[in-house]
């Protein structure tokens, strides 16, 4: 790593001392300059501009050669799929934009580059023209937006129902917690004054005189069941948090003195998508970077780092303080079999606290 | 001359007795204040960038030492590795100085400031005393929070956004103490700045018009000016009063933004407030201001787009249309924001359907710039090419706009590295790109020299690589799932293989700040090194080069020239030049365009 920062420091270097000598240069000239621009350096600009335009497509598909496999991975969750074919639609759709009005902006700066005695074309306006490409980002974006609402209202409206599991996510600086509603389905009322109750041990500050909460169970790792409707409740309890799934399509703001909701099916289990062939790749390559990193670890006497094995996650990702970079939780999807054993051996609050 | 002008002029004969603390230090000139605005915003902007700087290296390199921390950040640092708490308010410092200090009183009040008197003829702004108190109040906040740098536990660290209650809580994290309290002070009197301002630049543009100068000929950069100036005063207030209440929440024990909270082993009294209002009113003006930023940059490209292309702008109506429709709608979108802040999806909805219509007038902007290059005579100026490179920027960021518009796409990119790529792109690069297009353009007329073009053509061209070179490829980082704001990615193993990215986008980021060594050394040499100025050395039409390149009081000796026709007479068929300067009456039989 060192060995780049010295590397672009040196063609700092390289470029200050350039630019110097030719400052050097410029102010010995006594040439008439009038420092605005001859057809020489239209010329050449002109010439540039197209150079440049011809940089911006190779960055471009640069980019999604070397870094197209890090772009939206594998969706997990029911509504994923929907996003993702909005994404794809809009992608495609802004660099077809792309794509011809750089074209069209750089070329015609290397086409129309200045030269003594020609005369620009006076052209003030053209009312068809503007009005044509005024009528189609009109239709283009009724046609987005109209989608996007669509997508929207299906993934935004959380329906109660009994089929679907209510677990309430706990931020606070800087883990996660998860709590599950028991036996009788139903969370128990909860409030940050009753954090201090039982000597510290009301994890989320469970309401003891609500009989709904003693069968709740927090844990620190969140399991869900595959295939069944997920209800989040999100709380936080002192600054602003927001629990981020990218994996499940699925974000939402933890605001103190309030309760947040966001619902999403798990579609894949954590086994299943560590077999997605693009998964086995990804890891392949990041246990790649490991091993590298590892070697200079262990050159420098530090230990080695451990492989990867991939999990969903669960981030913080609205900025709550120093280690706001480190606060994550696990996310295993299973099936319903398996949740269930799992359940079966959590504490509920009311042995917890015994 | 009229009598009443002839004492006007003697008036201002009387004025010329100058000492040196009114002509350069308490100056009522626009000019000169003018002055004053770009040489504060450009120390701001040094600042700014070279903390950008820091913490991209911090970002490439993940905790490691780094000498230059231990420098610049001395107990910070310790053994030279940045800490996550000084990384926050880095990042913190670098938004609120680029996107306030930089952009918005370095560009709208440098330019507004020089250009708003000269080109629509009038001798001064409205008022002199206020213009005066405008820049030492933005002056003072911009000290205080140069000085927040310096407190025992740092300058604020929430994010320029500073959402409560991270920055209610000094318990909550070390920025969150007495330097979050002078960033509110800060802010509070770069308002009120702000507003003093923008009110002298309204009444200037309605009543000091010089004869001739109706609205409909007013060049667009005094649009742009103009209209900037009603957002500002529409929506600055609100962030005021958010300041306010804030600091009333943090000093007096009021609830307005916190409630049930505990933190620290400790149930705090607040009950009943809302973090969420705070968001409201934070955006209401935090959206506007990416337009009080971006509006006076497109207004100047449109200026030295039609000059340098020697054609007319293509489509001036719709230009000033434009402007009106962007002015409005971005007072209506600040919901895109906090589509999963917890506020109502219905209410997503609708900010998702403002926003995108925001693309329209955009869309517009842009095809019109781009054809009013077609078939011109370009002369390729540094200052051209930074307005060309706006043009493309503006694009290329805009664009992505309209996935992070959508409510629905937006829940999985929100806070990730593909905002920071996107209004980086169309708000920071292309405000700076407006702001460095002005200087080059205009910097004959505020220091009577000339920079010299070779540097010019040279800092265009690095930075303009650069700039792709750093946000292109952060979209892709984004695109994986990377939150902004992580002191570190490698809490998460699952991000690894981004590392690589984030050195290719840090060593772009350190050449542009190289290059940017360049344009100071250019702009400082050249204010006493260059070449002497001709009184109209891009051949352009508008007022302010009628006027004589020695600055003077009231701008004009004699009477103000008056108006005959709109700004951009450009290679008007049956003219010997190519451009009629707009004092320059009709001839006998010309036509002037209906506007």
């Amino acid at each position: 790593m060192n060995v780049i920062l010295i590397f672009s420091v040196l063609v700092l270097i390289a470029i200050a001392l350039w630019q110097i000598t030719k400052i050097f240069e410029l102010s010995q000239e006594k040439k008439v300059n009038t420092q605005v621009a001859t057809d020489k350096d239209n010329d050449w600009n002109g010439k540039l501009m197209f150079a440049f335009l011809i940089f911006i497509y190779a960055l471009t598909l640069y980019s999604f050669w070397a870094y197209g496999d890090v772009l939206l991975p594998e969706a997990a969750s029911e509504h994923g799929g929907d996003y993702d074919q909005l994404m794809w639609i809009s992608f495609a759709l802004i660099f077809f934009v792309q794509t011809v009005t750089q074209a069209l902006l750089y070329y015609f700066s290397y086409k129309y580059r200045g030269e003594k005695g020609k005369k620009a074309l006076f052209y003030a306006d053209n009312d068809k023209l503007e009005m044509l490409w005024t009528i189609i980002p009109v239709i283009t974006l009724a046609g987005l937006i109209l989608y996007g609402l669509y997508t929207w209202t299906d993934i935004m409206t959380v329906e109660e129902n009994d089929e679907a599991l209510v677990v309430e996510l706990y931020a606070q600086q800087f883990n996660w917690k998860a709590r599950y509603a028991g036996e009788d389905g139903v969370l128990g009322d909860a409030n940050v004054r009753f954090l201090q109750d039982f000597d510290g041990k009301n994890l989320v500050g469970i309401d003891a005189t609500d009989p709904n909460g003693f069968d709740d169970v927090v844990v620190q790792e969140l399991h869900l069941p595959v295939g069944r409707e997920v209800i989040f409740k999100m709380r936080s309890q002192d600054v602003l948090h927001s629990a981020f799934m990218p994996h499940f399509r699925a974000q939402m703001n933890c605001v103190p003195g309030m309760i947040t909701e966001f619902a999403y099916t798990p579609k894949t289990t954590t086994e299943a998508m560590r077999q997605n062939p693009e998964m086995v790749a990804k890891v392949k390559k990041i246990n790649k970077i490991r091993v590298e990193k590892s070697k200079d670890l262990v050159a420098s006497g530090d230990t080695a780092l451990d492989p990867y094995e991939f999990d969903y996650l669960l981030l913080c990702n609205k900025v709550c303080g120093a280690s706001h970079y480190n606060m994550q939780m696990k996310i295993i999807v299973e099936s319903q079999k398996e949740y269930n054993q799992w359940m079966e051996q959590q504490q509920t609050f009311a042995e917890f606290i015994q | 001359m009229s009598t009443a002008a002839q004492v006007h002029e003697q008036d201002h004969e009387h004025h010329h007795k100058e000492t040196f603390v009114t002509k350069y230090i308490f100056s009522q000139d626009h000019k000169m204040i003018s002055k004053q605005y770009l040489i504060t915003g450009l120390f701001m902007g040094i600042i700014g960038i070279a903390m950008s700087l820091l913490f991209r290296l911090q970002l490439a390199w993940p905790e490691q030492p780094f000498g230059i921390f231990e420098v610049l950040l001395g107990k910070w640092a310790p053994d030279g590795v940045m800490d996550p708490n000084v990384y926050l308010a880095l990042v913190t410092i670098h938004g609120t100085i680029m996107v306030f200090f930089v952009l918005t009183a370095g560009l709208s009040g440098t330019f507004s400031n020089l250009l708003i008197p000269l080109q629509i003829g009038a001798r001064d702004m409205a008022s002199g005393l206020l213009n005066m108190i405008s820049f030492w109040l933005f002056f003072l906040s911009s000290v205080i929070m140069i000085f927040s740098l310096f407190v025992e536990a740092g300058p604020a660290a929430a994010g320029w956004t500073v959402y409560p209650p991270l920055s209610a809580l000094p318990q909550a994290q070390p920025g969150s103490g007495t330097g979050m309290t002078l960033w509110l002070v800060s802010m509070a009197i770069f308002v009120a700045s702000s507003l003093l301002g923008s009110l002298n630049y309204i009444v200037t543009v309605i009543n000091l018009r010089t004869k001739g100068m109706s609205m409909t000929r007013l060049p667009l950069t005094i649009w742009a000016f103009f209209v900037t100036a009603i957002i500002g005063v529409v929506s600055f207030p609100v962030l005021l009063s958010a300041a306010l209440l804030l600091i009333m929440d943090r000093s007096f024990g009021t609830s307005f933004f916190l409630s049930d909270i505990f933190i620290q082993g400790e149930v705090l009294h607040y009950q009943g407030g809302s973090p969420v209002l705070y968001e409201h009113l934070f955006w209401f003006l935090g959206h506007p201001e990416v337009y009080i930023v971006l509006l006076p940059a497109l207004g100047i490209t449109s200026e030295i787009i039609a000059t340098n292309a020697r054609k007319p702008i293509f489509g001036y109506r719709a230009m000033v249309a434009s402007i009106l429709a962007i002015a409005f709608l971005s007072t209506i979108v600040w919901g895109h924001h906090m589509f999963i802040s917890g506020m109502n999806p219905f209410l997503g909805s609708v900010f998702t359907f403002t926003t995108l219509l925001i693309a329209i007038p955009s869309a517009v902007k842009a095809f019109n710039y781009i054809t009013t290059l077609w078939k011109g005579n370009l002369q390729l100026n540094p200052a051209m090419l930074f307005s060309i490179g706006l043009v493309s920027t503006f694009i290329t960021g805009g664009l992505t706009g309209i996935i992070l518009g959508d409510s629905t796409l937006d829940i999985n990119v929100h806070d990730t590295y593909f905002v920071v790529a996107h209004f980086h792109l169309v708000m920071g690069i292309s405000a700076l790109y407006g702001l460095f297009a002005g200087v080059y353009h205009w910097f004959p007329k505020m220091f009577g020299r000339m920079m010299n073009k070779n540097l010019g053509y040279f800092h265009f061209w690095v930075t303009a690589v650069c700039a792709y070179g750093v946000f292109f490829p952060m979209h892709f980082i984004g695109m994986a799932g990377l939150p902004r704001r992580y002191y570190t990615n490698t809490a998460f193993p699952y991000f690894d293989d981004l590392a690589d990215i984030n050195v290719l986008i840090t060593v772009f980021a350190l050449v542009a700040g190289a290059a940017q060594l360049v344009f100071l050394y250019n702009f400082i040499s050249s204010m006493f090194y260059g070449k002497e100025a001709e009184q109209n050395p891009w051949k352009s039409n508008t007022l302010e080069w009628t006027a004589p390149v020695e600055h003077m009081h009231g701008n004009w000796p004699g009477e103000i020239p008056h108006v005959h026709r709109w700004a951009y007479d450009y290679s008007k068929p049956g003219a010997d030049d190519d451009f009629i300067p707009q004092h320059i009456p009709l001839k006998q039989g010309e036509e002037e365009l209906q506007h």
